[in-house]
């Protein structure tokens, strides 16, 4: 019964990701590793790889999960008002379509837009954000989409912690920071680790983000895995080489995937 | 943070005061660089003159939504959507329930490897496998074709979906099951007729979070729809950019709001039931 069952809906679930083998032997079976060959002596790939560990690091591991535990530790002890407008704003900002979000911080970043106009009454230089600096332009707007996540399972994870073991500490005199480093963090590593896993996952794939704000431009510098793969496969029509680059990419996703899974066993 | 300032006033409830001052402060001021793009939005769908900045409005008006609610530029990419997220949507849930009922109800040596096996799946990124998807697509005649789309879309979303459901019916009780076995119904009928009814919400909860992953995704369609009456709001929106000419800020922003309205609704119904962790209940808990 179970096998019954559950094989068919197995079997849709998993030819999602078998086929993968399936059509990227048939487009390549003939140059064998060819394709990878190409990709490491190509520097747009290598310039992609980069620009990926760029944004993965800037956006995911620094940018939303040290907001996320940022906002979700300031929520203890914000009033409920403000915990209410701040929870609502930010989970807005990632609950919105992936293109709409694209468009806000495309104006958001643009030269005319609201940045510049903000510095311009600062007084401090402006410049074309999406030219200059595409790269952090696209990271800020992956941390401002994907922050609500690591803020709800932060505040998941501080609410766990009994009271009793952080107002003892407090008694013995440690300060905030302290309590923050000796006890809190301790307490949530786990949340900390799978938090970082999903994060550094849901960047890895992040297309139609970049896409909307830059099209990967300019010259490639705001160019991640996917969007390098896209461009091959499509704009360049080699099929066999944008698989080889998706072969990879899924390949590291399935290491961090891995990765995920041991430690959720560990909690298990 | 603000935990780590240092107030010299000493009693206690001050400090908590102040403390808590600082914090709605911090708070306060994130909300504000979070909520600026979102104001763009706003002001500048009712904005006759609107650019790319945040500005008051130079009057009020709603012409640019009466410019875009027609047929072929709203209409039709939201009807496509509904069609394409409803019908994956209704796909996605009969087979996590098909699949979770077994899953969370008997014990096989098989279930820890399947369970495993969809944890990995959740994980993988998407994006990567679009490019070997369509090249599959072309040959097996789906390419631009609704029923293709959907049956990817369901079958991408199915792997939470069955870890999501199995959680919630991991939560009704075996008893009035066993009462309806012993009655003669079959697996099947005590799943359709005692346990689906039992765990409304948790279907509800799929439901909702299958049909706004979906909404929201711009490659899946971008890559496996060519057909420009064939696509939904989330890749038609492109074409305020490129084919229309100059961009009319006013029109897409309010574009993005009717757009963006259904999905913030539907999640405002669900996060209440899923309290604060949301997705996180299925996907962390283990």
């Amino acid at each position: 019964m179970g096998l019954f069952l559950a094989g068919p809906i197995g079997y849709c679930a998993y030819i999602a990701f078998t086929d993968l083998q399936l059509t990227g032997q048939a487009q390549s079976s003939f140059v064998g590793f060819d394709n990878f060959r190409t990709a490491f002596g190509d520097e747009a790939f290598l310039n992609a790889v980069w620009l990926t560990l760029v944004f993965t690091v800037l956006s995911s591991l620094v940018g939303q999960n040290t907001l996320g535990l940022a906002l979700a530790s300031l929520m203890q002890r914000a009033s409920k008002p403000v915990r209410t407008l701040v929870g609502g704003v930010v989970i807005t900002a990632w609950v919105l379509p992936e293109v709409v979000a694209g468009f806000l911080l495309y104006a958001f970043f643009r030269r005319e837009g609201t940045l510049n106009a903000i510095l311009d009454w600062l007084h401090l230089p402006s410049q074309n954000w999406l030219f200059t600096l595409p790269i952090l332009a696209v990271s800020f707007a992956n941390v401002w989409r994907g922050t609500a996540f690591s803020m709800l399972v932060y505040s998941a994870a501080l609410n766990e912690i009994p009271k009793e073991i952080t107002e003892a500490a407090e008694v013995d005199g440690a300060g905030g920071w302290r309590r923050m480093w000796h006890i809190t963090l301790p307490m949530i590593r786990r949340s900390i680790g799978t938090n970082l896993m999903l994060n550094t996952l849901q960047t890895l794939s992040v297309f139609g983000l970049i896409w909307v704000m830059t099209r990967g431009g300019p010259g490639g510098r705001s160019q991640t895995l996917p969007l390098f793969m896209y461009e091959q496969a499509f704009q360049k029509s080699m099929i066999g080489y944008g698989t080889a680059v998706a072969l990879l990419l899924l390949v590291v996703g399935s290491l961090f995937s891995l990765v995920y899974m041991r430690l959720l066993r560990m909690e298990v | 943070m603000p935990t780590g300032l240092k107030f010299p006033s000493a009693s206690p409830k001050s400090r908590r005061t102040n403390r808590r001052l600082a914090a709605d402060a911090g708070l306060l001021f994130v909300a504000a660089a979070f909520a600026l793009p979102l104001a763009w939005v706003v002001l500048s769908a009712l904005d006759p003159q609107a650019n790319l900045q945040v500005k008051v409005p130079d009057g009020l008006t709603l012409d640019n939504f009466d410019a875009v609610l027609k047929p072929d530029i709203t209409f039709t990419p939201l009807l496509n959507s509904l069609i394409l997220c409803g019908g994956a949507t209704l796909l996605t849930v009969v087979c996590a329930a098909l699949a979770a009922y077994p899953l969370s109800r008997f014990r096989s040596r098989l279930n820890r490897p399947f369970l495993l096996t969809i944890l990995f799946a959740t994980c993988l990124p998407i994006t990567a496998i679009m490019v070997p998807v369509y090249a599959l697509f072309v040959q097996v005649n789906l390419i631009d074709t609704m029923q293709g789309t959907i049956f990817f879309f369901a079958a991408s979303q199915l792997p939470f979906a069955i870890w999501l459901m199995k959680n919630f019916m991991d939560g009704v009780p075996k008893e009035l099951e066993e009462a309806a076995w012993t009655d003669g119904a079959s697996p099947l009928q005590s799943l359709v007729r005692i346990v689906l009814p039992l765990m409304g919400p948790g279907v509800a909860v799929v439901t909702v979070f299958s049909f706004v992953m979906m909404w929201g995704n711009f490659f899946v369609p971008f890559m496996l729809l060519l057909t420009p009456d064939q696509m939904p709001a989330s890749v038609s929106i492109n074409d305020f950019f490129g084919n229309r000419g100059t961009v009319v800020y006013g029109q897409l922003a309010a574009f993005s709001i009717i757009y963006s309205t259904p999905v913030i609704l539907l999640y405002v119904l669900v996060a209440r039931r899923l309290g604060g962790g949301f997705a996180l209940g299925g996907a962390v808990k283990g």
